[in-house]
């Protein structure tokens, strides 16, 4: 039996800069889909901060929290060339991998440091140098 | 005059001639020894003229194989380091009883603890574990290095340049006084003016961007360098926990690097992320600390784990029992590891849910390690165990660990955590889990390995004192400590009251002193294997009868590591080879494409140490121009298009031929 292929390129490097794998938006057109897309995802949040927003503060923070969140899809979809199937499902794979330690870690750190706060002494709540 | 001041000020920063050590016997002592050793090594090697020898085939070597060893040779001089610290503590805690203060004042004491906590996990174990995958996994997978060579070497001056940084902090200004992890508010500027945790600062984020860009390099090889035919559930388990813990490394450093990032903001420009002033809250610090914190035991215990079953397969003669769910329990483990990070700080004051919350995940945690141990156990079942030097040390882990599982769980267990932390409990058990976990496995790696990367066999005499004094040592100097930590013994403590404690801080110092003679004895038996180098020459390549392919090619490998990528068909993918009766090709070789040594990763690391002690010392000119010469360098080297080679085929012919006339003369 044969336990060897022949290797002309068995140096990683050397492969890297050999073949283009951008995936189906690495076109003019993608890119300017991207960069529209793009800009407006910026300016609706600028004008909305600009122009007073909602009349809770928080309200308009998370909105534009929410753009920021579009925004990322769009540069991981245009720019980045991510989808479900590059890289052999690795992107795919690494990306949720991300998204559950970044939830997993903002969520706890919220939740832990929320839960520190409510038993707090009183006396010390009362301080305005305590509170958040 | 007030020119001349300023103009010193402007170059020196805050550092002046007081900050030598000169009127503390203890540390000019030691560096008067550390300079004449230093000089001496220097010595030998301008008399033997090595220089050129070591710029050219190691300093500035871009082999997966060498940056390894190097690794391996960072730790271990590193290991010395932090164990002198070890014992200067368990000396001082066995004298310092009522009149007697023993011999380090409380603020030297102080260094000491925190020194050796940073340097044992950030500069022995992580470039022993880095070191290790670097080494055997390319070999493992049949690549010929890693996916970005150059990368490698960086990111191992890096990881030199933050050691150094620690150990000049030894001899210029002082180290932290504020325990390995640097709790503010003690450690902002108000309460630790001096220099000591900048130098913590400063040595943990050079270093850190080598652990990140090596743990990127090894992914990816992992990820994309596999021989043909290497799907991933026939990898090798060293290799797939060398994956997890790639993959802990790239998600959980950079949560080191902003948290320190933070840190020195909060010192150096005045902000207040972790003061008590405008919204900041110091318990935001030991949260996210913690969160990189936790995965960091992972990423040292998880690679370990791998050396151990490879060695309890290749011993047992038998494939690892249960394959597929030491897999899964190191994919568990790796998941799981981002859901425990409270249990290091139950009593900084979260409610019972939070605490019943991460003390229950705690605990599950252990079950995918427990089902490890079982699929160990029964891989020796029944297997024809040849108690060689790395099994011994095998059994020794699997028994040692499995106590500090158990005292984990304990401490797991909120309530008895209140009782337990901050105890000499808490530093029982995770010196039982590190040192019967990470060093005993470590010290089973070098053991099966040390054949493959040097050609020949470790001496197992001295490999067996060695084991015999660091096992007995460790029980001697921990249990006591549990037993101290039951009685309320508070950690970090240079001085103590009640009389009747000493003689357990006596029998914790043995303890240590036969750690020492296990120190000894390591250091013995690499000197006695070089001397006897020929009679443990390993020829065949594969001296334990092993079951991967790092095993296929000689020892050492040939610079290409293998003539052919070799095609892999079954798990164990050389035992298979074997048991098909694989022959090695003569002839027919190819030209090998392999990247070309530079030494820009070297003078990198150079420059980034010295900018870094000018951070330290506020030397703000010196700081700017080591920052442009960063830059300068790292864009100068992307010019740099003169990087491969091929070797020629007649070459490769070669070597593979005098393999061939060694194996037939060899039988």
């Amino acid at each position: 039996m044969s336990a060897h292929t022949e290797s002309s390129h068995g140096h990683g490097e050397a492969d890297a800069h050999g073949h283009d794998d951008l995936g189906i938006h690495a076109t003019l057109k993608g890119y300017l889909t991207g960069f529209v897309l793009a800009a407006i995802l910026t300016i609706i949040p600028f004008w909305l901060v600009m122009s007073g927003g909602f009349e809770k503060s928080s309200t308009t923070a998370l909105v534009v929290l929410a753009f920021a969140a579009v925004q990322i899809v769009v540069h991981m979809i245009y720019f980045l060339h991510m989808n479900t199937k590059s890289e052999g499902g690795w992107n795919m794979l690494a990306l949720v991998f991300t998204i559950v330690l970044v939830v997993i870690t903002l969520s706890g750190s919220i939740w832990i440091m929320y839960h520190l706060n409510s038993n707090m002494m009183p006396s010390q709540m009362q301080d305005p140098a305590n509170l958040p | 005059m007030s020119d001349h001041l300023d103009l010193t000020k402007l170059i020196f920063g805050r550092l002046t001639l007081q900050e030598l050590p000169l009127h503390v016997p203890i540390v000019l002592g030691t560096f008067v020894v550390v300079m004449l050793g230093a000089i001496a090594l220097l010595a030998v090697i301008t008399y033997y003229r090595l220089w050129g020898y070591l710029w050219r085939e190691w300093f500035t070597s871009i082999d997966h194989k060498k940056i390894g060893i190097m690794y391996m040779i960072l730790g271990i001089v590193m290991l010395l380091r932090g164990f002198s610290d070890a014992i200067m503590m368990r000396a001082q805690q066995a004298i310092a009883f009522g009149d007697s203060a023993g011999y380090l004042p409380p603020e030297h004491y102080d260094q000491i603890f925190t020194a050796h906590g940073v340097i044992m996990i950030f500069f022995v174990a992580m470039p022993m574990v880095t070191g290790m995958m670097n080494f055997v996994m390319p070999l493992q997978i049949g690549a010929r290095d890693v996916a970005f060579p150059f990368l490698n070497n960086f990111s191992f001056w890096m990881t030199v340049a933050g050691a150094m940084l620690v150990m000049s902090s030894l001899f210029i200004g002082e180290f932290a006084r504020t325990g390995w992890l640097a709790y503010p508010p003690l450690s902002d500027i108000a309460s630790s003016p001096d220099a000591g945790v900048d130098y913590y600062i400063w040595s943990l984020q050079i270093a850190g961007v080598g652990t990140l860009l090596s743990g990127i390099n090894l992914l990816v090889t992992i990820v994309k360098m596999r021989a043909p035919g290497m799907t991933l559930m026939k990898m090798p388990i060293f290799t797939w926990t060398a994956l997890c813990t790639n993959v802990l490394i790239v998600a959980a450093f950079p949560v080191l690097t902003a948290v320190l990032a933070m840190l020195a903001l909060d010192r150096y420009v005045g902000t207040n992320f972790f003061t008590t002033e405008l919204g900041g809250n110091a318990m935001m610090y030991v949260n996210l600390i913690w969160i990189w914190g936790h995965p960091e035991v992972y990423i040292l215990v998880l690679p370990v784990f791998g050396i151990f079953s490879e060695v309890t397969s290749t011993f047992s003669r038998k494939p690892l029992f249960g394959y597929a769910s030491m897999v899964y329990a190191t994919v568990v483990i790796t998941v799981l590891s981002y859901l425990v990070w409270l249990h290091h700080f139950f009593t900084m004051g979260s409610g019972a849910s939070v605490n019943s919350f991460f003390g229950i995940t705690t605990m599950i945690i252990s079950i995918p390690t427990g089902a490890k141990i079982f699929n160990w156990l029964f891989t020796m079942y029944r297997g024809r165990v040849a108690f060689e030097v790395p099994m011994m040390w095998t059994v020794a882990f699997m028994v040692t660990f499995v106590i500090g599982g158990m005292t984990g769980v304990m401490l797991a267990v909120p309530p008895a955590d209140f009782s337990l932390h901050n105890s000499l409990f808490l530093i029982a058990h995770f010196h039982n889990v590190i040192i019967g976990g990470v060093v005993f496995g470590l010290f089973a790696g070098i053991n099966y390995w040390f054949p493959k990367a040097f050609g020949y066999k470790l001496d197992p005499f001295w490999g067996k004192c060695s084991f015999w004094f660091w096992v007995v040592g460790f029980y001697f100097a921990f249990m006591p400590l549990y037993w101290l930590g039951f009685m309320g013994v508070t950690r970090r403590l240079s001085h103590f009251d009640d009389p009747s404690l000493q003689i357990w801080f006596q029998i914790a110092a043995f303890g240590a002193f036969l750690i020492l003679l296990g120190i000894i004895s390591m250091l013995m038996q690499f000197w006695v294997s070089f001397r006897r180098r020929h009679e443990l020459r390993d020829v065949t390549g594969d001296p334990w009868g092993g079951r991967t392919l790092e095993w296929s090619t000689s020892s050492p490998p040939p610079q290409y590591n293998f003539a052919f990528t070799p095609q892999v068909h079954e798990g164990d993918a050389w035992w298979q080879m074997k048991q098909h009766r694989y022959r090695r090709p003569t002839d027919g070789f190819l030209p090998i494409h392999m990247p070309l040594n530079t030494p820009a990763g070297i003078l990198l690391g150079g420059i980034s140490f010295v900018f870094g002690f000018a951070m330290i010392w506020y030397m703000w000119p010196l700081a700017a121009l080591s920052f442009i010469a960063l830059l300068a360098v790292a864009i100068g080297h992307t010019f740099n298009y003169h990087r491969e080679y091929y070797i020629p085929a007649d070459e490769v012919h070669r070597v593979e031929a005098s393999r061939t006339e060694l194996l037939a003369n060899h039988v």
